[in-house]
């Protein structure tokens, strides 16, 4: 195993972080943290590069305990955090040399690995590293994470606020890099980008929901989903939709409302009461669940789909 | 594109430099009132420098700009009391309890004491927040405080609405909840112009415009957009301008 986290928990005051969270990353393996803003992914994260102590549990990288045997472990991982560890005020290069000479490299030694990304922005490497735009600057941090050829990389949202096809490209990058040996736990808030894991694990209010490969996490749940889809737009149909007596959820989703039924017993009254709405356009069919369906089915069966704030935090 | 057609934002020719880097390059456009309009395109393609024109918070180098009726070179204080902003980055203060954001809000949009109880008391109501509402703003779920956030820029009632990246790394539930009041807004007559990275949401847009390295390269329906690119969701879409 790569990394073992076993039965971790972490409060901060009367928050508590992180509950029992326990899972294994395999060597090699590209592992996926998806969930939203504040589920906890960056205080694991903290925890798994030894920045963070844990409150109970244990965590290990290669089997070094992250609290006792932390220098260990600092010098097998390469970590980028949400906010790119980068110095604004050195340029491109100079960021690339510093990193290298902390980890007691050099940059040509393993300039192999990281050539691709780093060619992209060679152009500017004079350039100090706080006039770069966002795209230029994830390619940085993720070349100074990687200079010491980690073996184990840890990326926390690197896509966030990330457009559709730079994260496309990036995730281009980590493919790469992960046939380079390198294994690779990552974080987003994105769920398409989970399909490009090997498994993920859902974690959303400090606890892990599920743990699966992409195309099987979260099957308990949405076993039968239906897709609504109208050439005069769908907007219309979901409060209609959400007033049928069968209708466990509705909601948007593209140019289509995808609704789950209380039960299946109640598709025919369902497909009835949509006929009786005379829009010939009406396409309502039953179709295959998305990572995302599959995880809004696992936070509506955790009751997290009502947001309730209780009175006391 | 309820009803009669009216621009209520009408971009001719706008461009803006910063030294020689032409950030925004004779973009022409407009935005009907009451719809919801998508502005699209990749990190530092302009989005952000053409909203903060649009704004009224930087003059362009040329063109001829009018929002909600008014100029951007000389009016840009009337601008500014006839639009809401938000964005994923800035929303509300973390060290002021609900009520207060809002009253604060309120207060510089010039609403008076009595209007801002009322309205104060109607909006707690519907989010499900007036017990929590003396609590501090940092106490409450990321997903609550921007649908929060959102109500408290649309609580003067303006002509339009600002959201950039609104939904940034928020659950996909919240994100649906959100587009939900997105709709409502509208209903109000608000026209909304929004910007996001999550390409299921441009769908929710009445149109949709994709900005590629300072000009805009499509703007359109996402059902013609999709059919003009020949692709099967706006993803696609974007994917097949934005690296041409």
């Amino acid at each position: 195993m790569s990394i073992i986290v076993d039965h971790v928990d972490k409060s901060f005051g009367e928050v508590k972080a992180l509950s029992q969270v326990d899972f294994e990353v395999k060597d090699g393996e590209l592992f996926g943290l998806i969930g939203p803003d504040g589920a906890g992914k960056s205080t694991l994260f903290r925890i798994m590069v030894s920045l963070l102590v844990p409150d109970a549990g244990f965590c290990s990288v290669h089997g070094y305990d992250v609290v006792s045997q932390y220098r260990n472990v600092r010098e097998l991982i390469g970590y980028m955090p949400g906010r790119f560890s980068l110095y604004m005020d050195l340029s491109v290069e100079e960021n690339l040399a510093f990193y290298a000479r902390v980890f007691g490299t050099s940059v040509t030694k393993n300039y192999d690995l990281i050539s691709d990304i780093y060619e992209q922005i060679a152009p500017f490497k004079k350039r100090l590293a706080g006039n770069l735009s966002g795209g230029m600057k994830q390619k940085l941090a993720l070349s100074c994470a990687l200079i010491h050829r980690p073996e184990v990389l840890i990326l926390d949202e690197p896509t966030t606020g990330v457009d559709a096809v730079s994260r496309r490209e990036f995730w281009e990058m980590l493919k790469k890099i992960q046939n380079e040996g390198i294994t690779i736990v990552v974080s987003t808030p994105y769920m398409d980008e989970a399909e490009m894991c090997d498994r993920v694990a859902l974690i959303q209010k400090g606890s892990v929901l599920d743990i699966s490969d992409p195309s099987r996490i979260g099957e308990s749940t949405e076993k039968v989903l239906y897709s609504l889809k109208s050439s005069q737009g769908v907007y219309t149909y979901l409060e209609r939709i959400r007033n049928l007596e069968g209708c466990r959820s509705a909601w948007l989703f593209g140019d289509e409302l995808h609704v789950t039924l209380r039960s299946e017993k109640e598709s025919l009254a369902i497909k009835e009461a949509i006929r009786d709405w005379n829009d010939p356009t009406i396409q309502w069919e039953s179709i295959v669940p998305s990572i995302e369906d599959r995880f809004m089915g696992l936070m509506r069966e955790e009751g997290m789909d009502a947001h309730e704030i209780t009175e006391t935090p | 594109m309820r009803g009669a057609s009216n621009h209520i934002i009408e971009v001719k020719q706008m461009v803006k430099k910063f030294g020689s880097f032409v950030a925004n390059d004779h973009l022409s456009f407009h935005v009907e009132e009451g719809e919801i309009f998508g502005f699209l395109g990749a990190n530092g393609a302009g989005k952000t420098t053409a909203m903060r024109i649009l704004c009224g918070l930087s003059y362009p180098t040329s063109g001829e700009i009018m929002v909600a009726g008014f100029d951007v070179y000389k009016d840009r204080e009337r601008i500014k009391r006839k639009i809401g902003y938000m964005s994923q980055k800035f929303s509300l203060y973390d060290d002021l309890t609900l009520t207060e954001n809002i009253r604060l809000y309120a207060g510089i949009y010039g609403l008076g004491r009595k209007q801002i109880a009322e309205r104060e008391e109607q909006l707690l109501e519907r989010l499900g927040l007036t017990h929590v509402k003396k609590r501090m703003i940092r106490e409450i779920p990321l997903g609550w405080k921007q649908k929060l956030a959102f109500s408290v820029a649309i609580f003067h009632k303006p002509a339009i609405v600002f959201l950039d990246e609104p939904t940034g790394g928020v659950d996909p539930i919240t994100r649906r909840q959100f587009w939900e009041m997105i709709h409502d807004a509208t209903l109000e007559g608000i026209t909304v112009f929004v910007t996001t990275h999550y390409m299921d949401e441009a769908e929710y847009c009445d149109r949709v415009s994709i900005m590629v390295e300072g000009r805009i390269e499509a703007l359109n329906t996402p059902a013609l957009l999709k059919q003009e690119y020949e692709s099967k969701n706006m993803n696609e879409v974007f994917l097949k301008l934005a690296r041409k």
